[in-house]
């Protein structure tokens, strides 16, 4: 096959791979979608192992056989609420297997034809150390998001004094190792550059905290993505660079988009140390204000009488694995005549999209499924808002206090309904360490239980 | 084209800057219910390194490149496999009214 035919062959799986991100615009067009992306890839996959160098398939077979094997059953096997650890563990071989793809280029660049082994063409060299570096970067970064999310390790951020001054002369010192090995090759720089970007990789995410995992999440997509960027200038192909750029943007602009949801800006999210212990506002404190709770049938009886309700998923019910109960509940309540909706708020969860993809697995038809945009006004109209482990989103403090650190980020306006109902497991505050004032108000009635429980018992209630 | 005399990197250049630009467009048009969906696809799809990792994998002879070309086919395949079908399972779950 000449290089011409490859060439081409190359741009139709790029086409295939943004017909793929386009057929996500809307549900219907989705499944295609992710067809386009897997004809895309058995091109590219068939293209190169139709190169006149590839020929040891027995080799290369084995590995697509393992690795395919393995990448089966985990996606097969995964629970819907682990989704993000899934998606954090997979960034990270993207980065590790860029490494690997770097290292056998420095090593063997004949292959490549980017020059012999320790006289690499200079831009060449640049391209793939930048690659190196933001794999390696990748790959620890996305397994300490992978800990944190499973609970390896503590979510809450890890901060120590000079961090950010360890960070910046670290990062320094990155630079000057990619800048020497334009100079002099050798191998001892090339795994200089490789272990340092792994340390730096692991000092980046320890301060942040488990609230902003929806945008390291996003943050380590995008770099998964400008990693393969970076292999694909090293190796002069267009597909991976056009893949990669499209990657990167489309984490880039979740990480903009999950940051927006905050009111926070990019750089503060990454600088870390937010929704630690420590930071509780002294904005409002519980002290001995009034709440009001109430059972199960308590609630029952109010959202049964009610004309519409609007529930407020958050990752509390993920973590009890809420979303069937609760499905139960919204149609036992329509079947009474109620209208029932979902709210879901852009930081829910703790990747971008979570909580659809829990209420799309416990079967709530999508067009029962709201955005912030879409839904906050008809609070106002409804009779009952369901809050179901969600808490800072909530949080009135965020228009009304300056002080909270949680201010100015935009909240679903639960308190205009008639009845705010909140399931919480106790009077704890949320992962901002803020008390949210909503559980004084009036018209607030808490329903102290598990996010589960408690569903389950409306159920009954209701039955 | 008339590419001769243009460097490698200017067209490497371009055509990342253009692809930015598709992915721009192409992503903000993404529905926000399918977010996640929009992680696990983009993920299978940037494993295109396979590319890179096959041709590393390619040679007969048995050496380190060589090595690191078959680790790297591996991680690969596994997020494309995995990236692939996870997305799959989450796109199958959203349903219309019945």
């Amino acid at each position: 096959m000449t290089d011409n035919i490859s060439a081409i062959l190359y741009l139709i799986s790029s086409i295939f791979f943004i017909l793929a991100l386009r057929g996500l615009s809307s549900p219907d067009s989705a499944r295609q979608g992710n067809l386009f992306g897997i004809l895309g890839m058995t091109i590219a996959v068939g293209t190169t192992l139709a190169l006149p160098t590839v020929l040891s398939y027995e080799v290369i077979l084995a590995g697509i056989v393992i690795g395919g094997g393995l990448g089966t059953f985990i996606a097969r096997k995964i629970e819907m609420t682990a989704l993000p650890q899934l998606v954090a563990g997979f960034h990270s071989l993207v980065g590790l297997a860029a490494c690997f793809v770097a290292a056998a280029a420095f090593f063997r660049p004949e292959a490549y034809g980017i020059g012999t082994f320790l006289d690499i063409n200079t831009g060449s060299l640049i391209e793939m150390s930048i690659g190196l570096a933001i794999g390696a970067i990748t790959f620890t970064g996305s397994i300490i998001a992978f800990g944190k999310l499973q609970g390896l390790i503590t979510g809450a951020p890890l901060t120590f004094p000079g961090q950010h001054f360890l960070n910046a002369l670290l990062g320094i010192t990155l630079v000057a190792l990619v800048a020497w090995m334009t100079i002099e090759q050798s191998e001892n720089v090339f795994w200089g550059i490789f272990l340092l970007s792994l340390i730096i990789g692991i000092l980046i995410i320890v301060p942040i905290g488990g609230a902003d995992m929806p945008v390291v999440i996003s943050m380590l997509n995008s770099y998964s993505g400008w990693a393969a960027c970076g292999i694909g200038f090293t190796l002069g192909n267009s597909l991976l660079i056009v893949t990669g750029a499209l990657v990167g943007s489309s984490g880039a602009i979740l990480s903009y988009i999950m940051c927006k949801g905050m009111n926070r800006s990019f750089f503060s999210v990454i600088l870390g140390g937010f929704g630690g212990d420590s930071e509780i506002s002294g904005a409002t404190t519980s002290g001995d204000k009034a709440i009001k709770s109430g059972s199960a049938e308590d609630a029952a009886f109010i959202m049964k009488n009610a004309s519409s309700v609007i529930i407020v998923p958050g990752y509390g019910m993920a973590v009890a694995q809420a979303q069937h109960a609760l499905r139960e509940m919204g149609e036992l309540l329509k079947a009474d005549g109620v209208d029932v909706r979902y709210a879901i708020h852009p930081v829910a969860g703790r990747m971008p999209g979570h909580m659809n993809v829990l209420l799309a697995e416990a079967n709530v038809p999508y067009e029962q499924v709201l955005e912030l945009d879409e839904i906050n006004r008809d609070f106002a109209q409804a009779d009952v808002a369901f809050v179901i482990g969600a808490n800072d989103v909530t949080n009135p403090a965020a228009k009304t206090d300056p002080s909270s650190p949680i201010y100015g980020m935009p909240i679903l306006d639960v308190e205009n309904a008639k009845t705010v109902l909140f399931i919480k497991r106790s009077m704890a505050s949320g992962y901002a360490g803020v008390d949210n004032e909503l559980f004084f108000r009036d018209n607030t009635m808490m329903l102290f239980s598990d996010a589960k429980s408690m569903c389950d018992e409306i159920v009954q209630a209701l039955n | 084209m008339q590419t001769g005399s243009v460097d490698p990197l200017i067209f490497g250049i371009t055509v990342l800057v253009l692809a930015c630009f598709v992915g721009y467009y192409v992503v903000w048009r993404v529905t926000p219910a399918l977010h996640s969906p929009l992680m696990s696809v983009t993920n299978a799809i940037s494993s295109v390194i396979i590319v890179g990792a096959l041709i590393a994998a390619g040679p007969s002879e048995t050496n380190f490149a060589q090595i690191m070309g078959f680790f790297a086919v591996v991680l690969a395949s596994i997020n494309i496999f995995g990236g692939f079908i996870v997305t799959q399972r989450m796109l199958s779950m959203f349903k219309k009214k019945r």
